[in-house]
């Protein structure tokens, strides 16, 4: 860890807490690094004299005359194309035993992008998912978490998404991820023969929590540098930014703030919404998407993280498991990508927005048909055959293990249709009823 | 609490973006400071004063600030620069031109100027010397994107004042001096095209505030057929994540009948700023020819702007509105979302250690909210002409839940409910307005049912409560085939369904992509509404309830291609001949 020369030496905490010391101090500055008996800390309250330090591994085992030596700078990551191919930890140290990255010094943590010099994102990401490509299409410079409980397979969905998405670089921010799951991101990326298009920055079980804090913020300043300086389309993965979320609460809880909705902070909006509003489609061609996981807890999406989440992101994909069919599927109901319109039946065939919400509401049908079986009723033969065909649609078009390309989707869609349904049940454009209806 | 000095102070503490400055003099609550930080200065505002203690909220990030730092105080409230050139600029939320800054990244400190001082107007006298005049009056007027932009006696003039000279037609800066009036003392005071105005406070300027009575149409059937909000009336659209809030209020933007628009994008996603840059200079305004883009204004500031500034951006907009509704124009302001100005209160309001309301949200919530909303209205100038400012925010009730506090408070300021559905939204029925919950009380209101019948027509009225009746009788149906089977209720269950899911398809779902469904003119709403009606009141022939959903699918289908064809147009006319046979063929 640095230290400067001419940094002046505190001896004396007057206050210690779980994740906080406090200390008389002068000529400090707000949201500035301090090496706190070998620990890293951040100023993030100063009341005359008195300094706060948030010590993001925890106190345990600071003395009151540990040593404090202010840095005199917030947290920074030196950027360069060096980073590429790299494992960092939260504070952008090497973890690979690889040498230290020569580049430019940036503060993490950066100001906005002025809005009026965005472009609307306009590029579609083919992943070959359907449960995403044709209902959810994601395009570049959006942001989109996946919701899932702890137990669905979403690092593996979003390690196969990464790797299908054609970006330039590939960022992964990895909040509290197992040590298996760190194994398991590098092995896959290794041998799709990736390696050098990822940057990674990993906190996992094994580290202290309120270091996750730094982790987002340090993959998105090197993804600006590369999206930004370089223009290149840079996608972004955070996982599991529910950690970070109880990672503030840590904090805010221990700094005797009034919690709102779930113990979490009354900030935590604006906190998530500094993150993902990174996202960007720049004029010059650089973009930075961010794929995040939300995990869940009994799926339920009221709780402050995804709720919040929700209300900041450019849609959700939703995992659940279909017990009809025995795998994970991308649920048509609760997911939703608001990006989508800008493309599909642009950069896609044109029957695309229809075929995919009408196909959705024969889904909606069956679920009310489940419904009615549950409770004991018989079923129409209308109710009967969209129970077939939410099956085969589970199967054929909504299961992660997919990888097919649009025009296929949208094919199967119309067959799915045609073997279930009459035309009037389908309830289509005249003229693309006419176009697809027939089979070719 | 304009002062001679300024007062001076220093930064004494720093917790977030709340500053306390140690002061050395007299300063006034909601005052405007600067901090100065190396090269730049960052503006905050007084929120709070503890004996010499000004507590100020930055309307910037803090970092780096110290303790001991130089605090100047302004000696006046955040204010609005006002004057011809607002339309068409994209600010943020204490109006700074953003086209005017540098850079990808908005700086620190970065403070630009609302108008252009270079540009000329052409302007054209419109007082008379020895006229007497009071705040609000016009002066003259200049053409601003070729909407008349009245040059006012400035809101901020008491009392009353007599012409002295105006100068005569021809091109000016928005600097130059146009008037001088004489007030009632015999003091000379000169009037340029610019004034100052402080958001936080109402602009009064206007002889009365009657009740809204004149139907504001928006072109979207689910408003205008069965809760229509008015000219100068408020609304407001709660609904979980997702529904559709914002793709509803963007679509009132571009469709409804105002003259001017102000959109406030509050702390919401920059992509749907970008969207509106993006669309909103291609789109044709049906009433003028002009792009859309000319008689609009975009307050954007989105999620990752600073907090406090997102407070202060609604009442930006709604100042911006007042300014023109001032000069007798038609004004819908829209607020997205106006939960996050809430949080943004929220999060103050912990800062200071204030004791919390529900939810942890300050006690006077209600207040600020209903205070906010009444600013909005159907005014009579005192010149006798009328202007209107038309209010719609949306609300992010947290966890969908609308018995939240800001769901509450502004149930109570806002006179429509446009609740949006998350089980409607589920199943795509766009947009998600639940017909049922969902009201305007404006239709209470006789004013506004005689402007109905006579605008509309006599039997308008009766025809929405039959529509809204069915709606209902259909979801009680359901609700008994539900709970019976399908076969366990008379046949007469299965016709009031459909019924209703008639209605539904073919006037409350909309789709906002489609360039002809997206905006259907009142006419044509009540063509289709006396359709389906029609379909609704006849007696149909059917053995057994299967027959009933595939009557009426094929019926709904019909009429859905109707939607979706030019209005009289030889295919809409070709569907709805295709839609009478197989009626004729059903009939009893
Ligand atoms: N009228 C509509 N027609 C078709 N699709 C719609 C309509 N309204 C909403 N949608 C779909 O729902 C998505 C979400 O809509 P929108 O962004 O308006 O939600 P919101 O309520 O504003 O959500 P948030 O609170 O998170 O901002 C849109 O991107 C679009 O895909
Ligand atoms: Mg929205």
């Amino acid at each position: 860890m640095e230290s400067q020369a001419f940094q002046k030496v505190y001896k004396k905490l007057t206050n210690i807490t779980k994740a906080t010391v406090s200390l008389k101090a002068s000529d400090v500055g707000y949201d500035e690094m301090a090496i706190v008996h070998g620990r890293l800390g951040q100023v993030v309250k100063i009341l005359g004299d008195e300094v706060i330090l948030q010590i993001f591994s925890g106190t345990e085992g600071i003395p009151t005359n540990a040593e404090v030596a202010f840095l005199g700078r917030p947290p920074q990551l030196k950027v360069s194309e060096q980073l590429a191919g790299r494992f960092f930890n939260a504070y952008g140290d090497p973890i690979d035993g690889g040498p230290s990255v020569d580049g430019e010094t940036r503060d993490i943590g950066s100001p906005s992008v002025n809005p009026v010099r965005r472009m609307q994102p306009s590029h579609l990401i083919a992943t070959g998912i359907a449960g995403i490509d044709l209902n959810n299409t994601l395009v570049t410079g959006q942001k989109i978490p996946f919701f899932a409980d702890p137990d669905q397979p979403y690092n593996q969905v979003m390690a196969n998404v990464a790797l299908r998405a054609q970006a330039d670089k590939i960022i992964l921010g990895g909040m509290g991820l197992s040590n298996d799951d760190y194994l398991y991101f590098k092995n896959v990326f290794d041998n799709a023969g990736a390696l050098d298009r990822i940057v990674s920055f990993v906190n996992t079980t094994d580290d202290p929590p309120v270091e996750r804090l730094l982790v987002p913020d340090m993959a998105l300043t090197a993804a600006e540098y590369f999206a930004v300086d370089k223009n290149e389309k840079v996608l972004v993965l955070l996982t599991d930014m529910t950690l970070f979320a109880d990672a503030l609460s840590i904090v805010s809880n221990r700094m005797d703030q009034i919690p709102s909705k779930d113990s979490m902070p009354g900030s935590l909006y604006s906190d998530l919404a500094r993150i993902y509003e990174k996202a960007v489609q720049f004029p010059s061609g650089g973009s930075i998407t961010i794929i995040a996981v939300t995990t869940l807890s009994g799926g339920d999406i009221t709780h402050a993280i995804p709720d919040n989440t929700g209300y900041i992101t450019e849609g959700q994909l939703f995992l659940r498991r279909d017990t009809d069919i025995g795998k994970v599927i991308v649920d048509p109901f609760r997911s939703l990508s608001r990006l989508k319109q800008l493309v599909i039946g642009k950069q896609t065939r044109n029957d695309h927005p229809q075929v995919m919400n009408a196909a959705i509401r024969l889904y909606a049908d069956a679920a009310n048909a489940k419904t009615k079986l549950e409770n004991g009723f018989d079923l129409t033969d209308y109710d009967e055959r969209t129970l077939d065909f939410a099956k085969a649609y589970s199967e054929q078009i909504l299961a992660i293990d997919l990888n097919i390309d649009t025009q296929k989707m949208l094919d199967v869609s119309w067959n799915l249709f045609r073997t279930h349904f009459h035309q009037a049940e389908v309830g289509l454009k005249k003229e693309f009823m006419d176009l697809y209806w027939e089979e070719k | 609490m304009e002062r001679r000095d300024k007062t001076k102070g220093k930064i004494a503490g720093i917790i977030a973006n709340l500053v306390i400055v140690e002061v050395d003099g007299p300063v006034a609550q909601n005052e405007i400071c600067f901090i100065q930080h190396d090269e730049t200065a960052l503006m905050a505002e007084v929120i709070k004063i503890m004996g010499r203690n000004a507590y100020v909220q930055v309307f910037e990030s803090t970092r780096g600030l110290k303790v001991g730092m130089p605090v100047v105080f302004e000696g006046h409230m955040l204010e609005v620069t006002l004057g011809p050139g607002i339309l068409s600029r994209n600010y943020d939320g204490l109006q700074n031109d953003l086209d005017k800054m540098d850079g990808v990244f908005l700086k620190r400190g970065d403070y630009t100027d609302p108008l252009n001082r270079e540009k000329l107007w052409d302007f054209k006298p419109d007082a008379n010397i020895g006229d007497t005049v009071q705040a609000g009056d016009w002066l003259g007027e200049v053409s601003e994107n070729g909407m008349p932009h009245k040059i006012m006696v400035p809101f901020k003039f008491q009392g009353s004042y007599s012409v002295k000279s105006v100068v005569s037609a021809g091109s000016y800066k928005v600097d130059d001096l146009v008037a001088v009036l004489t007030d009632a003392k015999g003091n000379d005071v000169s009037v340029t095209m610019v004034q100052k105005w402080p958001v936080k406070v109402a602009i009064r300027a206007f002889a009365q505030k009657p009740r809204p009575f004149k139907l504001l149409e928006t072109g979207i059937r689910c408003i205008d057929t069965l809760n229509p909000i008015t000219e100068g009336g408020t609304g407001f659209i709660p609904g979980p994540f997702g529904t559709g809030k914002t793709v509803l209020q963007h679509a009132i933007s571009k469709q409804a009948e105002a003259d001017i628009v102000i959109i406030a994008a509050c702390g919401e996603r920059a992509n749907e700023v970008v969207e509106i840059f993006t669309e909103f200079p291609e789109l044709d305004d049906p009433r003028t020819g002009k792009k859309l883009i000319e008689r609009t204004t975009i307050i954007a500031n989105t999620s990752n702007m600073p907090v406090a500034a997102r407070e202060a951006s609604v009442y930006t907009a709604m100042t911006l509105a007042e300014y023109y509704r001032s000069m007798g124009l038609r004004v819908l302001l829209m607020a997205d979302s106006t939960s996050r100005w809430a949080q943004a209160l929220r999060e103050m309001s912990n800062r200071l250690e204030e004791l919390p309301g529900p939810d942890a949200f300050p006690m006077d919530l209600s207040a600020i909210v209903s205070n906010f909303y009444s600013r909005a209205g159907y005014v009579k100038l005192n010149n006798g002409l009328s202007g209107s400012i038309t209010f719609i925010g949306t609300v992010s009730p947290a966890g969908g839940n609308l018995k939240e506090p800001v769901t509450e408070s502004t149930r109570k300021a806002a006179r429509c409910f446009y609740g949006l559905s998350q089980a409607r939204a589920d199943s795509k029925r766009y947009p998600a307005i639940d017909a049922i919950d969902s009201y305007s009380k404006y239709l209470e209101y006789p004013e506004v049912q005689e402007y109905l019948v006579k605008q509309v027509g006599d039997k308008w009225l009766e025809q929405v409560i039959e529509a809204k009746d069915m709606l209902l009788r259909g979801k009680e149906a359901q609700e008994q085939i539900n709970i019976l089977g399908d076969d366990g209720v008379p046949i007469d269950f299965h016709e009031r369904y459909w019924k209703s899911e008639l209605i539904d398809f073919v006037i409350l779902q909309q789709d906002a992509f489609d360039s002809i469904d997206c905006s259907t003119p009142l006419d044509r709403q009540q063509y289709m509404l006396n359709k389906v009606l029609s379909v609704a009141n006849s007696s149909f022939r059917f053995n057994g309830f299967e027959q009933v959903s595939d009557f009426f699918k094929r019926v709904i289908n019909q009429l859905k291609q109707m939607n979706y064809s030019q209005f009289q147009s030889d295919t809409f006319v070709k569907y709805e001949g295709d839609l009478d046979e197989m009626l004729k063929a059903q009939l009893n």
